[in-house]
């Protein structure tokens, strides 16, 4: 970040990309805490912002558990859809009979709501936490299937002439081509699944109920629903939420470490 | 035929020596009876006969859509003939590649990987042939040294002008030391000042290397200026419609541009080419 003297703040770098976004987010909790404290709403209705910070300070422990029950889930899910997505798209792009076989299929997981099939596979595996991971990668595999297939075969034609005429073997087309070539489009589908992931493992859980022994956040969020526990709900949900941002971040990062120096949707606005 | 100017010289008849005698050359490519009808039913290329020798620099021009890529594609065995056959150094595909018998082909985009730096980039056809990058790291240097980038092997593609990705992709070209070099419009997309200054370095080139070249252009004065022939297509069906010799010495450079000489050669191959345009109308 180099501050110039000569730009005006609106157009510098830095603050369109931060400091414009947090402002907006403080302003808006200000006005949140405002509105709370002005019309002297309880907090067992509609908690504060510093309100739902105590209570997060004061259900730390549970919470943290939780958290760390439903990241359990939600990591092992994303590993488990990466790992399938890619060897599905690997597979798709060896034949047209393969992939006109088969795609249909993993359309078909796309189409059908988790909320509908999750109850069969808890019901169908034993281990709570292993159906809830099921469950979450059955939403997250989709975006990497597709991603990957696509970006396998989206390969300059020119390029592949280019090989082809240098009698390169197919090992050496797909690890200095194809792979490459389809790298920025599996970014683009990690982006997407990583947060289905998380969606998976909660929506999972609420489906499982108050049963499963495995208590993640949403159970936490059922429990306190049940005893009217508003604050506490905020505070689950908070934490799902900075979750989420945090996955988020790790995809971007992980992108532009790895895309940063070639391809445009890495690349910082030159100006 | 009567638009022939007295320093064009019709060489489809009977071959005429021009200074060099190419005549006496080996053959580098012989076109036998090739023809190309796509998959599809169209009819690319009517069956042409055409010999290149050793040290030639063909251009190919002709109106968009008479076989130029197609015939080039042919000659570098990325399409197979549909009748016909072709011939490498008087033998098949399967020993070009071998030392003396090299080919490579610059297309009309630079086709870099993006991914990929400027040196990796040149070094990937020794990398597929399996070079190891001890070996390989002076003949990239030298390779770029040549096209004028020698300063510019760690940067990416997306850092370089339009011209620089172009001259990157004759790099990647001459890095296997060819023999024969096949360009498919490779400055077409090139503003006139950048082209010029390419086609400088590459008569340049081709005439210190001793190469032999096949050239898709569609620029009557790229033609001219590099060509020691050139060969005027029609289309429907594609075929070669006249022949020229251009007979002046190599390496040509600014003073022949200018010249009277080349103002003429340019005047007759346009009369040549509405002539081919004419004659490409479809009659059905
Ligand atoms: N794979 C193909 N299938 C069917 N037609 C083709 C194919 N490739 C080229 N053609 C047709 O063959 C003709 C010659 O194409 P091309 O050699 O690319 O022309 P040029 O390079 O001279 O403009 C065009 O009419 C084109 O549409
Ligand atoms: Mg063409």
């Amino acid at each position: 970040m180099r501050p110039s003297i000569k730009k005006p703040l609106m157009g510098q770098e830095w603050f369109v990309r931060f400091a414009s976004p947090a402002l907006v987010g403080v302003l808006l909790l200000a006005v949140w805490q405002a509105a709370c404290r002005m019309n002297e709403v309880p907090v067992y209705l509609f908690p504060a912002p510093t309100d739902i910070m105590a209570t997060l300070a004061r259900e730390w422990p549970a919470l943290i558990g939780a958290l760390g029950s439903t990241l359990a889930v939600t990591l092992k899910a994303f590993a488990l859809a990466v790992l399938f997505g890619t060897g599905l798209a690997f597979l798709f792009v060896q034949s047209r009979f393969i992939e006109f076989s088969l795609f249909p299929y993993a359309i078909l997981l796309q189409v059908t709501p988790i909320a509908a099939v999750a109850p069969l596979i808890i019901i169908l595996v034993k281990d709570t936490s292993t159906a809830l991971t099921v469950c979450a990668a059955v939403i997250a595999v989709f975006p990497i299937i597709s991603n990957t297939t696509l970006g396998l075969k989206s390969v300059d034609p020119g390029l592949l002439s280019f090989f082809r005429m240098n009698k390169a073997g197919r090992l050496q087309t797909l690890w200095r081509l194809r792979i490459p070539s389809a790298l920025p489009f599996f970014l683009a589908g990690l982006r997407i699944s990583c947060g289905l992931s998380l969606i998976g493992a909660v929506v999972a859980e609420f489906v499982a109920g108050t049963g499963g022994r495995s208590a993640g956040l949403a159970y936490e969020i059922l429990q306190s629903s049940f005893q009217l526990d508003i604050p506490r709900m905020f505070a689950a949900l908070f934490l799902i939420t900075v979750t989420g941002i945090g996955l988020f971040l790790l995809m971007a990062g992980l992108s532009r470490l790895l895309l940063g120096h070639w391809h445009e949707s890495a690349m910082e606005s030159e100006s | 035929m009567k638009h022939q100017e007295a320093s064009l010289r019709v060489v489809s008849a009977s071959p005429a020596p021009t200074a060099a005698d190419p005549a006496e050359a080996p053959p580098v490519v012989d076109i036998l009876s090739a023809e190309k009808v796509f998959a599809n039913g169209m009819r690319g290329l009517a069956p042409i006969d055409l010999t290149i020798r050793q040290g030639e620099f063909v251009s190919l021009i002709g109106p968009s859509g008479c076989g130029k890529s197609t015939l080039l594609k042919l000659v570098a065995n990325l399409h197979q003939p549909s009748d016909g056959r072709i011939a490498w150094w008087r033998g098949d595909f399967r020993r070009v590649g071998e030392a003396g018998r090299r080919l490579a082909f610059v297309f009309q985009d630079p086709t870099l990987m993006p991914w990929a730096r400027v040196d990796a980039n040149v070094r990937l056809p020794l990398d597929l042939a399996g070079v190891p990058r001890a070996g390989a790291a002076p003949r990239v240097a030298a390779a770029l040294e040549q096209v004028g980038l020698g300063r510019h092997g760690r940067h990416y593609p997306r850092q370089l002008s339009g011209g620089m990705r172009m001259r990157v992709s004759i790099a990647r070209a001459l890095v296997t030391e060819p023999n024969l070099l096949l360009m498919d419009e490779p400055f077409g997309a090139l503003d006139e000042f950048t082209r010029n200054k390419l086609d400088d370095d590459l008569v340049q080139l081709s005439w210190e290397r001793q190469l032999t070249t096949v050239f898709v252009t569609h620029s009557i004065y790229e033609a001219v200026f590099l060509s020691t022939r050139v060969i005027v297509m029609a289309a429907n069906p594609g075929r070669v419609f006249h022949e020229f010799a251009i007979d002046e010495p190599m390496p040509r450079g600014d003073a022949f541009r200018g010249s009277a000489r080349f103002a003429e050669l340019c005047r007759g191959l346009s009369a040549v080419l509405t002539e081919a345009s004419i004659a490409s109308q479809r009659r059905d």
